[in-house]
């Protein structure tokens, strides 16, 4: 079976989550209907032909200002069958929420907390849904469009008290 | 009552709810901090494990002390500016890194590749492979108290930095690779250094194994520890000698053939129980196939340019500004502003020397990269850690962890 039968097959199968497909530079893109990610995934991986048994990862993709503002990419692989596919889902809103897929692919695990973590995306029904790269009591999520790239000002010998003033840490 | 009451957890109980067991709310087993700073963490990771006396009952792993955010900052950087920050993710593996980034550049741009750079690339990213490895390999020895196995490694590293540094001027942070190519050809000490390597290094890898393979204190320390199966290293996404030495034939050089990976002969080492030796025999096998890559590599290398030709992407020769007008409109243009790539988003994987590397690249059509992910090996080992550890004794974790090559650069970004 090919990638292009795969995709049909995911067509006819699960109409109401199927959205569109497209191809860009050899990658074949499903955009899948949010509600319905998991059964999706799930179809993706048991089905004889398709067998999908590997999630390399998860990226989430903050389209700011548009609308649907944010997206998840799952970079799904078949060992079996050497090949590869994404299935994307649009999340509309500032405050996204979808199923976590965790259940079926458990390596999705680490990348939805790090969607969470970066992007404030929340997902139903993980297992420990806490920050993973920043500390637990940052606020904001920092790769959102939205969040500015802080900088600090370079210290010299003349500067120091002006930018010591400013530094976050307590002074006694 | 014999515990100590000093010796309680003081802090709020529901900090760690979920992370340990019900056992470990009630104090029948101990909850022990291991690291960030701790000399077998290979960098700053932070183990809360749970211990039932010596037996771990689990462990949560804690990332993110060395999170830079690199990612942001690519997106604030023009595409050529944002290789810069590539290297300094896995800072075992800048030209990998360079490369992954620079293909998904290239995917995205359509652009072509001579073949020159092509080989360039292969054998850079072999002989990254082979300085990756025997970092591992000196530290992995080091945690289970081979102290000597560190010097042998870290001295035939050296010569490889050396070649590094007569291609790029720098070590470790070469941004050797360009999208197009490579930034400037070879010079001509480069091809004898690398053939003196390949006829001094093979010797040194026997020698490696006369130390540990046979080595029965090795063998106890290794052989039944850290135990994954095949379906379950690829449920949980492993790659790389992690998913190779639980058996599974998946290297991605083969199967997703990139950067003419389809021209050179090597074999695929694989290991049967999925253990830390397994893992350890898989690495010290790839090391000699990276040789016998690089020795292809080395005596096909082909003539030609070793860049690009399309001027907009790639920036002209110094040489030609001089009479071309065109040529110094090129340049003026990539330098202020930089390219303009369509729209679009692509992924591409390559096999690092920990596994699969991915690069997730979006383009809004702009002169920087919309978004960058990088899907890095050494974040998803560490996810299967609490699966690897279960079970298995405290003075195996500092095994366990060297066995799936993990750098906390790579995982945190």
């Amino acid at each position: 079976m090919t990638i292009l039968d795969a995709v049909k097959s995911i067509e006819t199968a699960l109409p109401d989550a199927f959205e569109r497909a497209y191809e860009f530079r050899g990658d074949i893109t499903v955009v899948v209907n949010p509600a319905h990610i998991v059964e999706v995934c799930r179809y993706c991986r048991d089905t004889d032909g398709l067998h999908f048994d590997m999630c390399s990862g998860v990226t989430a993709i903050d389209y700011y200002p548009d609308e649907p503002r944010f997206a998840l990419v799952y970079h799904l692989y078949s060992m079996r069958h050497n090949m590869s596919l994404e299935l994307k889902v649009y999340l509309a809103g500032d405050e996204p929420v979808v199923d976590s897929v965790t259940g079926v692919y458990p390596s999705a695990n680490w990348f939805e907390r790090e969607a969470y973590d970066m992007f404030g995306i929340h997902f139903n029904n993980h297992p420990d849904l806490r920050r993973i790269l920043m500390p637990d009591d940052w606020e904001g999520h920092p790769l959102r469009k939205d969040y500015p790239l802080g900088y600090e000002t370079v210290q010299f010998s003349f500067n120091f008290d002006e930018v010591n003033k400013h530094k976050p840490y307590a002074k006694e | 009552m014999t515990r100590l009451e000093d010796s309680q957890w003081q802090g709020d109980l529901e900090q760690i709810k979920g992370l340990v067991t019900e056992r470990a709310l009630r104090g029948e087993t101990m909850v022990l901090n291991m690291g960030p700073q701790h000399p077998s963490t290979h960098g700053v990771l932070r183990l809360l494990l749970e211990l039932d006396g010596e037996e771990i009952v689990s462990c949560a792993p804690d990332i993110g002390y060395l999170h830079t955010g690199i990612e942001k900052n690519m997106e604030a950087k023009r595409y050529e500016q944002a290789i810069t920050m590539t290297d300094r993710t896995d800072y075992l593996n800048n030209m990998g890194n360079n490369l992954v980034f620079c293909l998904a550049m290239e995917k995205l741009f359509d652009l072509d590749v001579p073949p020159r750079a092509q080989y360039l690339r292969v054998l850079l990213a072999e002989l990254q492979r082979i300085n990756s490895h025997l970092v591992w390999l000196g530290t992995h020895a080091l945690d289970l108290g081979a102290l000597s196995m560190m010097l042998y490694c870290f001295r035939e590293r050296e010569r490889i930095l050396d070649i590094f540094e007569m291609l790029s001027g720098q070590r470790m942070m070469t941004t050797y690779i360009r999208p197009g190519g490579v930034w400037r050809d070879t010079v001509p000490e480069f091809e004898p250094a690398v053939r003196d390597f390949l006829s001094y290094f093979p010797a040194r890898i026997d020698e490696y194994e006369r130390i540990l393979t046979e080595n029965p204190l090795w063998r106890d320390r290794t052989q039944g520890i850290g135990f994954i199966s095949a379906e379950d290293a690829i449920r949980y996404g492993c790659s790389g000698p992690t998913l190779r030495g639980s058996g599974v034939n998946w290297d991605i050089r083969k199967a997703i053939p990139y950067s003419s990976y389809e021209d050179f002969e090597f074999d695929v080492p694989l290991g049967q129980h999925g253990d830390v030796y397994d893992r350890y025999m898989v690495r010290i096998e790839e090391m000699r196939q990276s040789v016998r890559i690089i020795q292809q590599a080395i005596d096909r290398l082909p003539d030609g340019p070793f860049r690009s030709n399309n001027r907009k992407y790639v920036p002209p020769p110094r040489s030609v500004l001089g009479h071309s007008m065109e040529a110094v409109i090129h340049h003026f243009k990539l330098w202020t502003e930089g390219f303009r790539p369509p729209k679009g988003e692509v992924y591409v994987r390559v096999e690092s020397p920990r596994g699969e590397l991915g690069c997730y690249l979006v383009s809004d059509g702009g002169p920087r990269p919309w978004r960058v992910h990088f899907r890095t090996p050494s974040f998803m080992h560490l996810s299967v850690l609490p699966h690897l550890t279960k079970g298995h004794l405290i003075a195996d974790v500092v095994g366990i962890i060297g066995s799936i090559d993990i750098v906390l650069g790579d995982c945190d970004r």
